[in-house]
């Protein structure tokens, strides 16, 4: 009867978007009389804060405020395709379809600006705050605002764009299995402490520190989120869950949330995160996807820091504290160490 | 969180002015407050309820569907079994070439799982159509089951589903999906040492707050208006068109907001029948996981047998690398054989192996059907192959993160799948977690960088 620490390591990698391509998503942008732009998707926010991202893609791409970016999303009678949000693809593909979107909306937003300015559209850069300016011509400058009432209203334009972002699909050869199953890959590793009491079998994530290379964080706070959020899933996976406690065998599945054991805020550890940034060429401002990855990279350095701390391997997910246990009585003792 | 902005720099620009910026998400206050609309919160006058009636056991013949007192039941206002279903029999990867079409909407001729749909209630008040499902009554001849991937596998298991007529998936490279670089015969006789070890997963669910669901509306133009939870709003839709044979533009989808979904809401498996009770009741119809069909109905995680044979040198290099994935599918398919290919794609990890040899089975048992779940195909593979690799550093006296090290990818190399690693940054991950962490590692492969080619 003890409370025995250990600590483990895990490095993984993890591809952006759905497997071999062939994952399409559309997107449009237009805007509005004043000056704000909708961006319209059927594309589906789980949570994780897609329609915020998106909006500052688009702002970014536009030269906008992100607070004047409507999304619009998901209606099948008014959003163009997207394939869904999985297989981390959303803020890959989404953002690519909408930058090419505003990419195009841009630029008649430009031309429009450019007869109100009497310049070059060539000659024009926005602020980011609203207005356009003509380069080398410090005050002269027009409000999006005012060029969206021109458009409607004077010159008969519709800013507007349309979007795609397509990734054809390989096939796996059948012989060798050569394919090309992502254009870019997110990675982490993670290094965490834990604490087995040997009386209970019950394991303490004492800490967890995970350093993640992302591609760009293109809003921080809401990758610190999902990043946090995965790693207690991930966290739940390596100790606690499953509906089938028994598996193969289909007995005492947990039927609700009194059976189906999660770790409570109590259990949980500070989840650390740093984060380094490898642009992807093909990422929208370099991003890459990390919705999953971040809920696999914690449970194999669990389970290597629960072997560090008793010296017996429990190679089947999750790490109960009843395998623990049994595993203990089976006979765990420093000779494992080698095998 | 802190972002160390040192690695990589002359690949980025930092010139933006939205992107980068830190902004507090758009929909947090509306999630904390209550306040956002998920497809539940719909006030629908008239509305009916739809409760299925399931089967009772792992595997079985189905003799007879006698619906007649369900029938006679106060508030139940319409009963569906499979002849009612336009197109029954379906697969939601057919989108994607991913036949043959295994799965019915509603089970007619046998079950292959406990809690499969058979009998659709719908009823003016949800217990009138709990009460209802009660009184359908079904006879079953009960079938032998085989639960476990590799008893699914042996010559005169019982077979699962016919309509596969093996209980794997046949992928044009046959029973698994096979990837293949080297000589991993050769290489595992060479190597100073093999370890050859089993991992194991169970199912788990995706427990989403919001339960799997959808209320379906007819509308005063012969349409139908589904609010769903789908993470998927095309591929449901599309999927919804072929099993009611009904032409696409009838259906409006309306979703985009789900209470969580993890991989869980991309399987159709309450649109299409909601559909269905609307059309032919003309009434709006509600379809709702209670928690406990969330549990135990809803497409878990697959579970996962993996056995890795090693062959490493004195230095640490691992020179080979062998791998039999099992994914266990259940009785259906939905979006197992795309996870178990996209598992083929992830193995030996994100290690340069000069020999490897990978064959995933996509298994088919008598339990509920696993799907998508956030990192299908990868997240049992990483924890088996980095258990494997802190296994591999002790047997030959390396430090686990500096092993790593040893073997990490870097632009250039070639994968096992015949792919050149682009955009590696592996390394720089562990050298930042070494330092940051206090896991103190040879100076040397601190100095290590993904961008040069390994020398020796």
């Amino acid at each position: 009867m003890a409370k025995k620490r250990g600590r483990g390591v895990a490095a993984v990698n993890y591809p952006t978007g759905m497997n071999l391509g062939g994952d399409p998503t559309q997107a449009l942008v237009h805007a509005t009389t004043t000056g704000n732009f909708v961006v319209s998707l059927s594309s589906v926010d789980l949570g994780q804060g897609m329609k915020s991202i998106i909006a500052q893609i688009c702002a970014e791409t536009l030269g906008v405020p992100a607070e004047r970016v409507i999304i619009d999303t998901a209606d099948s009678d008014t959003g163009p395709h997207c394939m869904g949000t999985f297989a981390s693809r959303g803020t890959h593909r989404i953002g690519n379809a909408v930058i090419a979107a505003a990419k195009e909306a841009r630029g008649v937003l430009m031309e429009v600006a450019a007869d109100l300015l009497e310049a070059d559209p060539a000659d024009l850069r926005t602020d980011g705050m609203g207005n356009v300016h003509v380069v080398g011509a410090p005050g002269v400058s027009v409000s999006v605002t005012d060029v969206a009432l021109a458009a409607h209203f004077q010159k008969g334009r519709s800013i507007a764009g349309r979007g795609m972002f397509f990734i054809p699909r390989s096939f796996p050869s059948p012989t060798d299995g050569a394919m090309k199953p992502s254009t870019c890959y997110a990675h982490a590793c993670a290094v965490t402490e834990v604490e087995v009491d040997t009386e209970t079998g019950e394991v303490d994530v004492l800490s967890l520190k995970c350093v993640y290379e992302v591609g760009r964080a293109l809003n921080p706070k809401i990758v610190e989120q999902q990043l946090v959020g995965g790693a207690w899933m991930a966290m739940s996976h390596a100790l606690y869950e499953t509906t089938e406690p028994y598996y193969p065998a289909r007995d005492h599945g947990p039927a609700d949330f009194n059976e189906y054991l999660m770790p409570g805020f109590g259990n949980l550890p500070k989840v650390e995160i740093r984060i380094i940034e490898r642009p992807a060429p093909d990422g929208p401002y370099g991003a890459k996807g990390l919705g999953e990855m971040c809920a696999n990279v914690p449970i194999p350095a669990i389970a290597n820091a629960v072997f560090d701390a008793i010296g017996v391997r429990i190679d089947s997910l999750p790490l109960s504290p009843e395998k623990i246990l049994r595993a203990l009585q089976a006979g765990g003792d420093d000779t494992h160490r080698n095998s | 969180m802190d972002i160390n902005k040192n690695y990589f720099s002359d690949e980025r620009g930092e010139d933006f002015k939205e992107i980068g910026q830190p902004r507090q998400r758009a929909d947090t206050f509306g999630h904390v407050k209550g306040a956002t609309q998920f497809y539940a919160d719909r006030n629908v006058a008239g509305l009916l309820h739809l409760c299925m009636v399931r089967s009772p056991h792992h595997h079985a013949r189905i003799l007879r569907i006698d619906t007649s007192a369900a029938q006679r039941h106060p508030g139940v206002k319409q009963i569906i079994t499979a002849k009612d279903v336009p197109h029954n029999v379906y697969t939601v990867l057919n989108l994607i070439n991913f036949g043959p079409e295994v799965e019915p909407v509603l089970a007619f001729d046998k079950v292959r799982w406990r809690g499969e749909p058979v009998v659709a209630v719908i009823a003016d008040r949800e217990r009138s159509a709990q009460e209802g499902a009660a009184l359908v009554r079904v006879d079953y001849e009960e079938l032998p089951a085989v639960f476990d991937v590799e008893e699914a596998l042996k010559a005169g298991a019982p077979l699962v589903n016919e309509y596969h007529g093996q209980n794997y998936y046949r992928y044009d490279s046959g029973e698994s999906r096979k990837v293949k670089l080297g000589d991993v015969e050769t290489a595992l006789r060479e190597a100073d040492y093999i370890l050859e070890e089993r991992y194991d997963s169970s199912p788990i669910e995706h427990a989403p707050l919001e339960t799997t669901g959808c209320i379906v509306v007819p509308d005063q133009n012969n349409r139908l208006i589904c609010y769903t939870g789908t993470q998927a709003i095309f591929f449901t839709l599309d999927n919804a068109s072929i099993i009611l044979g009904m032409p696409p533009h009838r259906l409006h989808f309306v979703g985009g907001t789900a209470g969580g979904g993890f991989g869980g809401k991309v399987d159709c498996t309450v649109e299409p029948i909601t559909l269905l009770a609307a059309m032919l009741t003309g009434r709006p119809v509600a379809f709702i996981y209670n928690r406990y069909e969330e549990m135990q109905i809803s497409s878990p995680r697959a579970a996962e047998r993996i056995y890795l044979k090693d062959g490493v040198m004195k230095d640490g290099r691992i020179v080979a690398r062998q791998v039999r994935l099992y994914v266990d599918s259940g009785a259906y398919s939905r979006h197992s054989p795309y996870g178990t290919q996209k598992a083929a794609a992830h193995f030996p990890g994100p290690y340069t192996i000069p020999n490897v040899q990978i064959d995933c089975y996509c298994v088919y048992t008598n339990r509920t059907p696993s799907s998508a779940m956030r990192g299908f195909g990868v997240t049992i593979a990483d924890f088996a192959l980095e258990v494997q690799m802190d296994k591999l550093a002790r047997l030959v006296g390396i430090d686990p993160l500096e092993f790593r090290f040893i073997n990490a990818y870097r632009d250039g190399d070639m994968k096992a799948h015949h792919q050149l690693t682009e955009g590696a940054a592996l390394i720089e991950c562990m050298q930042e977690a070494s330092v940051w962490a206090n896991w103190p590692v040879d100076p040397r492969v601190l100095r290590m960088s993904s961008r040069e080619r390994r020398t020796g």
